[in-house]
């Protein structure tokens, strides 16, 4: 049947071939994904098994690779936000916020303080939903649907509270150079306020349900650990570092949007295994809802959303029908003729998963010169393979899940 | 006690003398150029080094300047990050555009393993010594380089953009 599946050359094909376990039993090749549920995207892992146990794998990426640092050489600045989205889609406002910095550092644009915290409040509302999603979704591969179903409503109401400050859900395109695009409606706050009512007490009841399940803990305790050496060899950012135990935090070591106005601790855990990604994940959204809250109480007053840059901010559209400066503004900025210095910028925000930067190269022209991103997903997926060896199938699946590994930011 | 610019420097030119250059301060990040040929001592020095402590390799990506003299075209970009430290620099190591190779840190940083991967699917730059060279997000039967400047985004016989109107011209669009 193997042969079936791969080309004669394979090397798993020939290692079956040569190797013969001693009691007659042989090796065997298993071909998980490109599409199958439980990999909850689009990743082949092509496994060599014996029995049950996994002795090596060869992941092949690329299913979803769209080209977006080639699209973006050739798109205004504007117009690479809707690219940025499609990368970690769990979590896109922080790409998009990461992308209006990168810009901003770019063109020395100082941001107001009260536009900067309603940046840090939907960055964490965008932390809370990917993490959300991911330890829920754990929960869902190993057996514990109803968390899942629990703790998504909540999901839809950040959504809710993204549609008030947007306009979209999934997708946000939100922002602009400098600030928002439009203030937030008292109907957004009134919902930011709804959920930091209702979502603690379940997010408590959704751990309960799992942190001492006796069945939880038996599956996913000293699966897929790793150290914090190999971790930091292997590039490891975010969540899945702490676990760990490395304190690594771009919001702690590099402040962005007035990060360092809010006190959090860094939770960190200690094997690096798949229990301490859940929990390090899981006390992280009690730091975001914490900073959330802390950003509402120290909001400067006044409705300042967004900096006093009229060649790079898009003016009014009731002037842009009225008014000969504004229209021109308006048709210069969609055109992409801005001023933009020759430069090269490096910016890391705090994404979902790790450290996303943006490495931007420009000479002047309308468009990127280089844009590459750094995708925590695509640096750390690497060491699934190391993570894998010799676990179980259904461990495979379980680690996988619990590195959040979001296709769309693997391929990018 | 914090890395400062001019230990970092001091320390390279006088371990690697001619092969280091440009040092300067780029907006919030210290960047320096290197020579191809020393690019993995440099790196193991940065890392291994008591004081310097380079021991996260954050980014590694190519940058293509088909307008630069042949022997100047591909930049290969390392960032490099010490976390003890806080502080991040960014290396440039540039290489000939007829025949792109520099050598593989696969070696230093297991991290870098996929991203030279994406640098050689992208740009078709040969790292040396990589244990597994081939592409990783395009298609293996693909033939060319995407990432390059002369790959064109669509297709050139379009006629229904004429981006003459839009002050674009093929430089800038």
């Amino acid at each position: 049947m193997s042969e079936l599946l791969l080309p004669p050359e394979h090397r798993y094909a020939r290692i079956i071939k040569e190797k013969l376990n001693e009691d007659g039993s042989e090796l065997s090749i298993l071909n998980l994904g490109p599409t199958h549920p439980a990999t909850h995207g689009i990743f082949q892992n092509i496994l060599l098994m014996d029995g049950e146990r996994i002795l090596e794998a060869e992941p092949t990426i690329g299913y979803i690779h769209r080209a977006f640092e080639k699209i973006a050489e050739n798109r205004p600045f504007y117009q690479i936000t809707p690219l940025t989205d499609r990368m970690n889609y769990c979590s896109s406002p922080i790409n998009n916020m990461g992308w209006w910095m990168t810009l901003e550092k770019l063109l020395n644009i100082e941001v107001p303080k009260r536009a900067q915290y309603l940046r840090v409040i939907v960055m964490e509302l965008a932390r809370i939903t990917d993490h959300i999603i991911c330890n829920s979704i754990l929960g869902v591969d190993t057996g514990a649907y109803t968390g899942f179903l629990y703790v998504f409503q909540f999901r839809e109401k950040v959504y809710e509270i993204y549609e008030e400050i947007c306009g979209a859900r999934l997708t946000t395109n939100m922002g602009r150079i400098g600030g928002f695009e439009r203030d937030w409606s008292p109907e957004a706050f009134r919902k930011l306020d709804v959920f930091l009512e209702e979502f603690p007490a379940a997010w408590k009841e959704f751990e309960n349900l799992f942190e001492r399940n006796r069945i939880f803990i038996d599956r996913t305790v000293n699966v897929g650990a790793i150290t914090a050496e190999q971790a930091m060899s292997y590039g490891f950012t975010g969540p899945n570092l702490r676990a760990a135990g490395v304190d690594y935090d771009v919001r702690v070591a590099q402040p962005y949007s007035s990060y360092e106005d809010f006190d959090f601790i860094v939770p960190v855990g200690k094997s690096g295994d798949t229990y301490d990604r859940f929990c390090v994940r899981n006390a992280e959204v009690w730091e975001s809802l914490s900073i959330i809250r802390q950003a509402l109480e120290k909001m400067p007053a006044g409705n300042d959303y967004h900096a006093e840059v009229p060649d790079y901010y898009l003016p009014p559209k009731e002037d842009v029908y009225t008014n000969m400066e504004s229209l021109i503004y308006h048709f210069k900025i969609v055109m992409g003729e801005v001023p933009v210095p020759v430069a090269e910028i490096y910016h890391p925000v705090e994404g979902g998963n790790g450290e996303l930067g943006f490495y931007l190269v420009t000479d002047g022209s309308r468009t990127p010169y280089r844009l590459h991103f750094r995708r925590p997903c695509f640096i750390y997926y690497q060491a699934y393979p190391e993570m894998i060896k010799g676990a179980l199938l259904s461990d495979a699946i379980v680690i996988l899940s619990s590195l959040n590994v979001i296709a769309g930011e693997l391929d990018a | 006690m914090a890395v400062e610019n001019n230990d970092i420097q001091e320390k390279l030119t006088a371990t690697f003398g001619e092969a280091v250059s440009n040092f300067h301060q780029d907006r919030d990040i210290f960047t320096l150029e290197i020579t191809a040929d020393v690019n993995t001592a440099v790196i193991l020095f940065l890392k291994n080094d008591p004081a310097l402590r380079f021991h996260f390799l954050t980014d590694l990506c190519g940058v293509h300047y088909p307008k630069n003299t042949v022997d100047r075209q591909f930049a290969i970009v390392y960032h490099i990050h010490n976390w003890y430290d806080n502080k991040r620099i960014k290396i440039k190591a540039f290489i000939n555009g007829d025949k792109p190779e520099i050598k593989s840190i696969s070696k230093i940083f297991l991290s870098s393993n996929w991203m030279e991967r994406e640098t050689y699917d992208f740009y078709g730059v040969n790292f040396i010594g990589h244990p597994q060279l081939k592409r990783i997000l395009n298609m293996d039967e693909m033939i060319s380089f995407p990432m390059r400047k002369e790959f064109p985004l669509e297709d050139g016989g379009r006629t229904d953009k004429d981006d003459r109107f839009f002050g674009r011209t093929v430089d800038n669009c």
